[in-house]
């Protein structure tokens, strides 16, 4: 008995230990500017805990089969424990785990600590049960203010229709293009397009539920919580095409709530850019 | 730990830790120990004023989680209308002070097993507890009759929040000293123990205070 | 005067009437069982569930017997819906983490062996106990009436976020009335679970016996206290949340809805909540109650590997320092389910460090499971086996947690398969081990007969290296960036993870199925097992002083007298190799 759980603990825990080694299963490429970060602060935390997993399994098969009971009369050590063990592995446990958290420190700063820059180019993502829309400011770079459900008048206690979103339209987000300027040229798509090499401020916002942009070779998952504005930027380093998922439970479509995301050349930008205001 | 020697401790001395020795006679199932099943099981007093100290600790856990969620959804909301609190409630406040008074004084009473005093201050205490509940009552109806309800407006929202589960607790403290007023008797004639009295006094004292944090928390942060 | 006081004796008979003796009983032992059942009905159905969820994922339209006639809208011809997949699911989490995680534990186990093991004759308010079942009982009942009402049990999922959970009906099918049980069964069960939380502390604190220190206690008994703190002062935040939530859902308030909403095309008439105050709250509760979860299993897992390693617990005083800094710590880290949810990203580092600190004492507690066997005389009977599993599996579970604590990594972790590896891992399976671990180790003193060693092992050799099969797999799925809570697969990159999909679904079968052992083995064992001795695998704890089972009032009328701490085994001079607690005799030892 004592052999085969010893055993099958360390099949178990080689076998494990194997796909993550084999990369059998692993990150799709990186295409954003932090990214390498992030994978590079993932495999230093895959070495040392991957190193702490081999050795504690290892440990405890070993122990299992080496101090099993052999009906030899012999009798268990008697021992309460070990302070200065005890000690070492507190303070080796706090020292690794403490200091691996602290190196991912500026990791998290460069993405959410300092802001976009000025010269940023600024999209507004909009998610919704079970869709993605995507506004783009046009020329004069500004969003004009939406018009979803009904506003709420703290004055009088009363909420006042202010709804203008019509699927039938096209109007998805709600904009009265005739009344607001800044809404004239905004372009709302189903698809988010970027130039590659550019900063992109991305603003987030919901019109019912709690949804979650997540694009996985961006590196980038933030939530869309209604109410809320919620800005995260990035720089895409490739071109080509990618998926969105959703990533927060959002109802009964949330497996379907996906769109595409490009990443352009400039030249390539500019007219899909031209041909999405031209259809608007 | 270098060497050992095991010693069976002394259980005289063992006893305190935790301070938790049964010192007293309350030594396990005291009492009667009369007859079958339940009759003779009984715990010393101070467990059950333990216990309900640790089930202060919970409601104190529930309402500073209700001041908490009040404190964020004003700090971030553009939509809070601070109400003017009833007047009544200046009053509700000075009845349910009262009635800690009463109580302690029935309590002193009981200590001197005068039967007439210890009846008389506990059923004012009833009767007082009863008046804040009303009071609360009339003070929901005057906002009512202002339109304010549960709905109207955030800080509304809180106040009948707070006030009704506050409410609910003292109702059942008010079902606690029904209970000692149905066991007062035997308890004045020392047949039955006051712990009843004594622990649902400090959860009384404790729902008084209570109320002080919450009418505190009403006019002058709502 | 203390031996005087031991010989007085009151002795106390059951009630005869069987609906006091069985049903409304205030004899912890009973209400201990009765938590049990009920968790037992749970683990079952949450596990029927899971079972479903396994099969609707890898074959969307398998038409499944009898499915249609408890859901004709939910699964019409017996095809599970996208939106009772979620509905599942839903159910799934709640059953598990409120009515199989916490109450087993804690109400089955400690209730059961929490007076035995400190020598008192009940818990200390016995009418609050058989309360508390009742409670928890009503509010499993609720829960359960969401799988009969029109559109079927909710699916916002076990953390119920609003707006989704908030809005009603326009959110989704089982949104209207099947979140209002939610609610109400949640804020039914955080009300069991304070009164039953003030209990266990004040039995633990004022019925100790004679000489029982806290020092001396058994780890279990550390391990119920410290859950039963955690628990009182977490559910009451949950309660108040649930409170406020069902005030949202029904009486027009706005403390978690936003203004502006179009739900469904609907205008929904609030303004100015806030959906991440929802998630703090729940997340303050939430994350104590992993621990509340696991801390029973730590406990129970020290017990057995000391009693069947015939050796001391290495680090007594380490262990229960090590529970109680992750008891309070496990107050100071729920953020970290937060990290991409528009929180404060400064707030969001704070945490993430506090995160890293609670797996200290973690760490602590595995070298010293591990330092106990070394030099040990290992007995491989099955709570033994289970106990070992759960030192594997929290391990395992533990080292993804040092992945998902840190924010840059959580950004693409967070809401992946490697997150329900992790969870399920370290809280799910390394807790239901502690269960399997106390109902191998305890079921002989509970029915006084031993439960079949054969079954057993075959029960742990297909679960262990099951749930290995089950969940190692969803961290390579984690990986490649596999979203949680999707009902079906479409996405372009999900596709060629289908495969590991099927391999999940297969494992889970099998393990799900050879559950049905070990419910055998417990029907069977009730009847026909070997019967049990006083002390059967010759531990040292009061319980096993006592007949199997225990007489209706314990130490019949006596009051044990303590003089060792709990983990004797092995004692250099000793005449055998444990030392009962309350053994008077006296052994010199050479450390």
């Amino acid at each position: 008995m004592a052999l085969a759980v010893a055993l099958v603990v360390v099949i178990i825990t080689l076998l494990s230990g194997y796909f993550f080694w084999a990369h059998t299963w692993w990150f799709p490429i990186d295409i954003s500017k932090h990214g390498g970060a992030i994978d590079r602060q993932f495999t230093l935390t895959l070495i040392i805990t991957g190193i702490i997993f081999v050795l504690a399994q290892l440990a405890l098969a070993y122990a299992v089969w080496r101090y099993r009971d052999r009906g030899d009369g012999r009798k268990a050590r008697y021992s309460h424990g070990n302070n200065k063990l005890e000690a070492t592995w507190t303070i080796a446990a706090t020292v690794l785990f403490i200091g691996l958290t602290l190196m991912g420190y500026h990791i998290w700063a460069g993405i959410h600590f300092v802001g976009a820059a000025p010269g940023a180019m600024r999209v507004e993502v909009w998610g919704q049960q079970f869709a993605w829309y995507f506004r783009y400011p046009g020329p004069d770079g500004q969003f004009g203010p939406v018009h979803i459900g009904d506003k709420y008048d703290p004055a009088t206690g009363k909420y006042i229709d202010d709804n203008k979103v019509d699927d039938a339209t096209g109007n998805y987000l709600g904009l009265d293009r005739d009344h607001d300027a800044a809404s004239k040229d905004d372009i709302v798509t189903a698809t988010l397009a970027v130039p590659v090499n550019q900063q992109v401020e991305l603003i987030l916002r919901s019109k019912d539920v709690t949804h979650s942009f997540f694009v996985r070779e961006l590196r980038l998952k933030q939530d869309l919580v209604p109410g809320m504005e919620i800005p995260i930027h990035f720089t895409a380093t490739k071109t080509g095409r990618f998926e969105i998922a959703c990533a927060e439970l959002c109802g009964l479509g949330h497996y379907k709530m996906r769109a595409f995301f490009e990443v352009m050349t400039e030249p390539d930008y500019q007219k899909w850019l031209q041909n999405m205001a031209a259809a608007q | 730990m270098a060497s050992t020697v095991l010693t069976p401790t002394k259980p005289a001395k063992a006893g305190k830790p935790g301070g938790s020795g049964r010192g007293s006679g309350g030594f396990g199932p005291g009492g009667s120990g009369g007859g079958g099943g339940w009759e003779g099981y009984r715990v010393p007093s101070r467990t059950y004023r333990l216990g309900m100290w640790f089930g202060l600790g919970g409601i104190v856990m529930l309402f500073a989680a209700f001041t908490s969620a009040m404190v964020v959804r004003r700090g971030m909301s553009f939509d809070w209308a601070s109400i003017a609190v009833p007047r009544i409630l200046w009053l509700n406040t000075g009845v349910l002070l009262a009635s800690s008074l009463t109580l302690e004084l029935s309590r002193r009473a009981l200590a001197r097993r005068s039967a007439t005093q210890f009846n008389r201050w506990l059923y004012a205490t009833l009767v007082l507890g009863l008046a804040f509940l009303g009071g609360q009552l009339v003070a929901w109806r005057e906002l009512a009759s202002r339109g304010v309800y549960l709905a109207t407006n955030p800080s509304s929202s809180f106040f009948y929040v707070l006030t009704a589960a506050h409410g609910l607790h003292l109702a059942g403290g008010i079902i606690a000293l029904g209970y000692v007023v149905f066991r007062a008797g035997s308890m004045v004639r020392g047949l039955t123990r006051r712990t009843p009295l004594d622990v649902a006094a400090i959860y009384w004292h404790f729902m008084d205070g209570l109320w002080i944090y919450i009418f505190f928390l009403l006019t002058r942060w709502s | 005067m203390a031996e005087m006081q031991a010989e007085i004796v009151h002795r106390h008979e059951a009630p005869k009437a069987f609906i006091w003796k069985y049903i409304f009983s205030l004899d912890h032992k009973v209400i201990g069982i009765q938590y049990y059942l009920l968790a037992l009905f749970s683990v079952f159905v949450g596990l029927t569930l899971s079972i479903l969820m396994r099969i609707h994922l890898v074959w969307p339209q398998a038409s499944i017997p009898l499915l249609d006639k408890v859901s004709p809208l939910g699964a019409p011809g017996g095809v599970i819906s996208p939106e009772y997949y979620l509905s599942l699911l839903t159910l799934h989490g709640t059953i598990m983490v409120f009515f199989v995680l916490t109450t087993a534990p804690q109400g089955g186990f400690g209730n059961y062996f929490l007076p035995l093991q400190i020598g008192a004759e009940d818990m200390a308010f016995p009418r609050l106990n058989m309360l508390s079942f009742w409670t928890t009982f009503a509010g499993l009942a609720v829960l359960m009436a969401t799988f009969f009402i029109h559109d079927g049990p909710p699916i916002g999922g076990w953390t119920s976020y609003p707006p989704l959970s908030a809005v009603g009906g326009a959110a989704g099918p089982g949104m209207a009335v099947g979140e209002t049980l939610w609610v109400v069964s949640i804020a039914i069960f955080c009300v069991a679970s304070m009164l039953g939380a003030i209990n266990f502390i004040a039995t633990t604190l004022d019925l100790r016996a004679r000489g029982l220190s806290l020092m001396k206690l058994p780890l279990t008994c550390w391990a119920w206290f410290l859950t039963a703190i955690l628990g009182l002062l977490s559910f009451a935040v949950l309660l108040a949340a649930g409170v406020l939530l069902l005030l949202d859902r029904t009486g027009g308030t706005s403390f978690f809805i936003p203004g502006g909403l179009l739900v469904s095309d609907k205008p929904i008439l609030h303004s100015g909540g806030s959906p991440l105050l929802w998630q703090h709250l729940f997340w303050f509760f939430g994350h104590p109650e992993v621990y509340i979860a696991i801390l029973p299993g730590m406990g129970v897992t020290s017990h057995v590997l000391s009693t069947f390693a015939r050796k001391p617990i290495f680090g007594y005083r380490a262990m229960v320092y090590a529970m109680s800094a992750i008891g309070v710590l496990g107050f100071c880290v729920w953020g970290h389910h937060m990290f991409v949810s528009g929180m404060s990203p400064y707030s969001a580092f704070a945490f993430s460090v506090l995160t890293m600190a609670i797996a200290i004492p973690s760490a602590i507690k595995t070298f010293n499971w591990i330092g106990t066997l070394l030099g040990a005389k290992i007995r491989f009977s099955t709570p033994m086996l289970f106990s070992i599993g759960f030192v594997s599996l929290f391990v395992t579970g533990g080292l993804s947690g040092i992945f998902l604590g840190q924010p840059p990594l959580d950004i693409y972790f967070h809401d992946t398969y490697f997150v329900l590896a992790h969870f399920h891992m370290i809280m799910g399976v390394a807790s239901i081990f502690g269960i399997f671990t106390a109902t191998y180790f305890w079921f002989p003193k509970m029915f006084g007969r031993m439960m079949n060693e054969t079954l057993g092992k075959i029960h742990f050799w297909i679960t262990f290296v099951g749930v290995y099969a089950i969940f190692m797999p969803m961290h390579y799925l984690g990986l490649e960036g596999n979203p949680r809570r999707y009902a079906e697969f479409i996405d372009n990159f999900l596709l060629p993870l289908m495969s590991v999909h099927r391999f999940i679904s297969i494992a889970a079968f099998i393990t799900g199925a050879a559950q049905l052992i070990f419910l055998f083995n417990l029907i069977w064992s009730l009847f026909k097992g070997k019967k049990a001795t006083e002390n059967p695998w010759e531990a040292t704890t009061l319980e096993w002083t006592v007949p199997s089972p225990p007489p209706f009032d314990n130490f019949a009328g006596k009051h044990p007298v303590i003089y060792h701490g709990a983990y004797e085994f092995s004692v250099p001079g000793a005449e055998k190799d444990y030392i009962m607690q309350n053994s008077p005799e006296e052994v010199a030892a050479d450390h």
